[in-house]
Parts: C-alpha cells; structure tokens; sequence
C-alpha cells in the first residue's frame, strides 16, 4: 500500500511540471486530475468536496441542468435489508424502468439493474427454465410467477473480494458499491457474482438530458462511463436520506420492502419474523440481504 | 425523522392548550375546570389514536361527483329490501363480485346515512377509516397492512410513511387484481449491436 502511494506521489510530482506545460498547451487538465484521482475511500473531505464540485460543473455543463452530487455517508445504526413478495409480484416490470430512471442507466446500449423472472409454477424456482423475455398482453400469466432479481447486496460479497484494484466495497450500512473512477473494468466482480447483478458499460452509457435524474450520489447514479461496471446500490441517494428506494415506490402491488434490519420495529424485521422468507442460491454462502418471501 | 414527526404532529395540540390555559385564565389542572380538561383529553385521546395507529392514507378514491352520497340520497326514502340495482349504481351491479352470493350494498353502507360506512357492530366508519371493515373479515390482511407488509406504503422508511386504503388498489365492489399490460422487455443479448 506505502509503496503503491509512494509511487503515486512520485508520479505527482513528476508530473507536476508536465502539468503545467499541459494546462498552457490546452490539454484536457480535467481528465489529467481525474487520472490522478484516488480511491473514493482514501480522500479527504476536502478532495471529496472539490472532485464533487468540478463533476457538478462538468454535468451541468453537459445536460444543461443543476445537478446535486451527495456523498453522504452512512446513516449510524443502519444495515439495509429488502424483501420481496413472491405471491404478489405480476411481472409487469414497472420496477425495471423506474430503476433506470430513478439511476440513469444508460437506454442506449441498454442497461437494466433488474430483471424479472417469469417461472413456472410447476417447476417452482428453477432458473434453467425461466425467461425475462415474457411479453404476453397482459400479466400475470397463467401458472407463472414472477421472481426478480437485482443485487442481493450480500453479507459475505464474492464481486468485492476478487476486485483486484478494490474499485468496489461493502459500505457499513450494507450497500455494495463501486468507485466508477477507479473501476478497471477487468469485470472479475461479473464472474464472482451469482445473481448476474453486475453490468458492463461496454459502449459508452447514453441518458436523455430531459431524462436525467439530477439528485445523485456519487457511488450511486452519478453518469458512468465507458468501460466501467454497475450495480444497483438500493437507491443510495435516496436510501441515505430517509426515503424508500424507487422500485419499492413504484411497485403496482406493493410486493416490495425495504428498511433497516438493525431495528426490530422495521417492516422488513417483521417479514423476517413472520413470514416464510428464502435467499436465493443459498448453497453459495454470499448471504444476501435481499429476500424472497411469501405475503400470503 | 421520526421525532420530526412526532413534533409536527404534538405542535397544534401543545400551541392550543397553551392558548386556552392562557385565554380562561387557569394556572393548572387542579383549578377545577374540568370542562377545559375534558376537551385537552379528548383532543390527546384522538391524537393519540391518530399516532397509535398512525395510518397517514390517502383520500378515499371516490368516484367523481358522488360524494356526499346524502347530496342525491336525502331525496329518497332509505329501503332496506334487498334488490338488484337498476336504476342507479347499475355499473356497480355489473361488476358487483364480493360474496355477491351473500351481500348487498348495505351489508357495508349505512342505510340511514350514507355519508358513512358501517360495521357488523352498527358503529358507523367513516370513508377514510373504510380498512376498518375490510378488516373485519380480512383480518390477517389487516395485520399485515397494519405493520407495511401487505400494500404499498411510500415516504420514508425511517420516518413519515403515507398508506393507501385497501380500496385504492382493490375495487371494493369487485376486489380481485386487475392484470396488467407489461413494460417492454428486455433487449437480447445477441440483439444488442
Ligand atoms: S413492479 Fe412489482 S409487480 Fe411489477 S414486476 Fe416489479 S416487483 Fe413485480
Ligand atoms: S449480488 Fe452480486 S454484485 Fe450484489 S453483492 Fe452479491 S455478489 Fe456482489
């Protein structure tokens, strides 16, 4: 580690007076400081402020709109859990596009945090024989449920112990996220990950500037961009700050939940409690903080 | 959060007791007037059902134009008699499916005053509170809604929650789920270019 920063610094400095010839060329500086840019969980505050600062600029400048960039920390006391209620679901994949809006993914080449599952009821969950690609006109169809799926936001994370660069991590309120500054994008983290949570920016992400979704956090739907990997985060920038995340807002039959595992009043303590709850792929240890639970 | 809304919530009553305490003159409880306490009572007592069962829902979801019901009601002689509707409230006739074997409209609508629902006890409910006599046979149902599990509470998970009545999502008159037209879905992989 010592050394890695030691180098860095060398390079700094070094790069100092090749820093000052380039500002006088008209070379990019902002991608110079960007390529010299830390990990997000070794800056200061100040640097935060100032790296936060300059994105705000550089959005605005791009979509035309004022934009908030949070890097609120943690709520004290609070370890996020989600549960979903499998003999409520319809499929209607409202969730999916409120998810892309309320995160800014990209709609052009297409990303999607979450797909839905349809499953036979016969066959119960299995997912050798299930398709995202229903589209009958209209659902739930016949002797089908629906199971979807996004990031499990796992106890015991594979997608962050194989990151080779430590671009992702476990924050203390449960929520996996990713540093797209220093993502490689080596997509390891997509071959660890179980539940195909994780999605390659292979073009670069196009989001409608009338679209965009200018609430942001800055290790949540902040724009990424080429070549870097994305997750959901629960809805960082709104989970931070009191409010439910957007695909439980959404959702047309209320089958999904959300709240703090650590406080034994929360919904979500109850559906633990009380209902019947499985985690998928239990057998592979990750121990997911998402649920799947039956309502009725 | 949760404080903030306690505090929103105590800051009416407190504001008002102040005021009266104030405006009658008296210095405490023991004064004897027992009128003024009686009135902070009840007020405490409802606010305090209010935050016991801290249901913050919606409007009720009616139809537009027809409430007050007593607007077109009070022209009308109530009558008990159970029938079909043809006259008026015929779209409800047609699509009426709830124990329709078993019940009528005023198995939950007053007879007397239309303005409000009824229990199986008499105790008349108003629209808002029309859970209530959901509940009286969906009880688990109830319970689970009553704690967030069953139906869709927005706001904030932590804090201020905003429900909606069981009728907001179920016709009451015809309450099974009505399907929906699905978002598209997903692009292919091998369509992706
Ligand atoms: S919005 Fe709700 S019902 Fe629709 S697919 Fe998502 S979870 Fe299922
Ligand atoms: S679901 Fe996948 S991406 Fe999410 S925390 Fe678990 S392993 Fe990581």
């Amino acid at each position: 580690m010592k050394n890695k920063n030691s180098r860095r610094s060398f390079l700094k400095n070094i790069s100092l007076a090749t820093f000052s010839a380039l500002a006088l060329s008209g070379c990019d500086m902002e991608a110079f400081d960007q390529f010299f840019q830390q990990n997000f969980k070794t800056l200061s505050k100040k640097e935060k402020d100032r790296i936060i600062k300059n994105l705000e600029i550089k959005y605005k400048e791009k979509y035309g709109k004022e934009f908030h960039v949070s890097d609120k920390p943690p709520i004290e006391g609070t370890l996020f859990g989600y549960a979903l209620d499998l003999s409520r679901c319809i499929g209607c994949r409202r969730c999916v596009y409120a998810c892309v809006k309320e995160n800014n993914q990209s709609r052009e080449p297409q990303i999607h945090w979450i797909e839905v599952l349809q499953m036979e009821k016969e066959k119960g969950i299995d997912f050798a024989h299930s398709t995202a690609q229903y589209n009958p006109e209209k659902v739930p169809e016949k002797g089908h449920f629906y199971l979807p799926v996004q990031c499990q936001q796992c106890r015991n994370p594979q997608c962050v112990t194989v990151c080779p660069v430590k671009a992702t991590w476990q924050e203390p309120d449960g929520i996996v996220v990713v540093d797209y500054n220093w993502c490689i994008g080596c997509r390891y983290c997509m071959a660890a990950c179980p539940y195909g949570a994780r999605h390659f920016n292979w073009g670069e992400p196009n989001v409608p500037a009338e679209e965009i979704n200018t609430e942001m956090h800055y290790l949540g739907n902040r724009p990424r961009k080429k070549g870097v990997v994305e997750k959901c985060t629960f809805c960082i920038q709104r989970t931070r700050e009191g409010k439910y995340p957007s695909c439980v807002e959404i959702c047309p039959v209320g089958a999904r939940k959300f709240g703090n595992l650590l406080d034994p009043d929360s919904e979500i303590r109850y559906i633990l409690e009380n209902k019947r709850v499985l985690v998928l792929k239990q057998e592979l240890n990750f121990q997911p903080k998402f649920y799947y639970f039956f309502g009725i | 959060m949760k404080d903030n809304f306690y505090e929103n919530i105590k800051m009416p009553v407190i504001l008002m007791a102040l005021y009266i305490v104030l405006t009658s003159g008296c210095k405490n409880k023991e004064s004897g007037n027992n009128e003024i306490d009686k009135v902070l009572n009840e007020k405490e007592e409802n606010k305090k059902t209010e935050i016991a069962v801290e249901y913050a829902v919606e409007a009720p979801p009616f139809s537009d134009g027809t409430y007050p019901c007593t607007d077109c009601h009070a022209n009308f002689a109530p009558n008990p008699v159970r029938r079909k509707l043809v006259d008026w409230h015929d779209d409800i006739s047609a699509i009426f499916n709830h124990d329709s074997e078993n019940r009528w409209c005023l198995d939950c609508h007053d007879l007397n005053n239309r303005d409000y629902l009824k229990l199986a006890s008499g105790k008349l409910l108003d629209f808002k509170e029309s859970y209530k006599l959901c509940g009286q046979c969906h009880g688990e149902k109830l319970r689970d809604w009553k704690v967030g599990v069953h139906g869709k509470r927005t706001g904030e998970w932590n804090g201020e929650k905003e429900y909606l009545l069981c009728v907001h999502c179920h016709n009451p008159h015809s309450p099974k789920f009505k399907e929906l037209t699905p978002e598209p879905p997903p692009i292919r992989q091998e369509d992706i270019k």
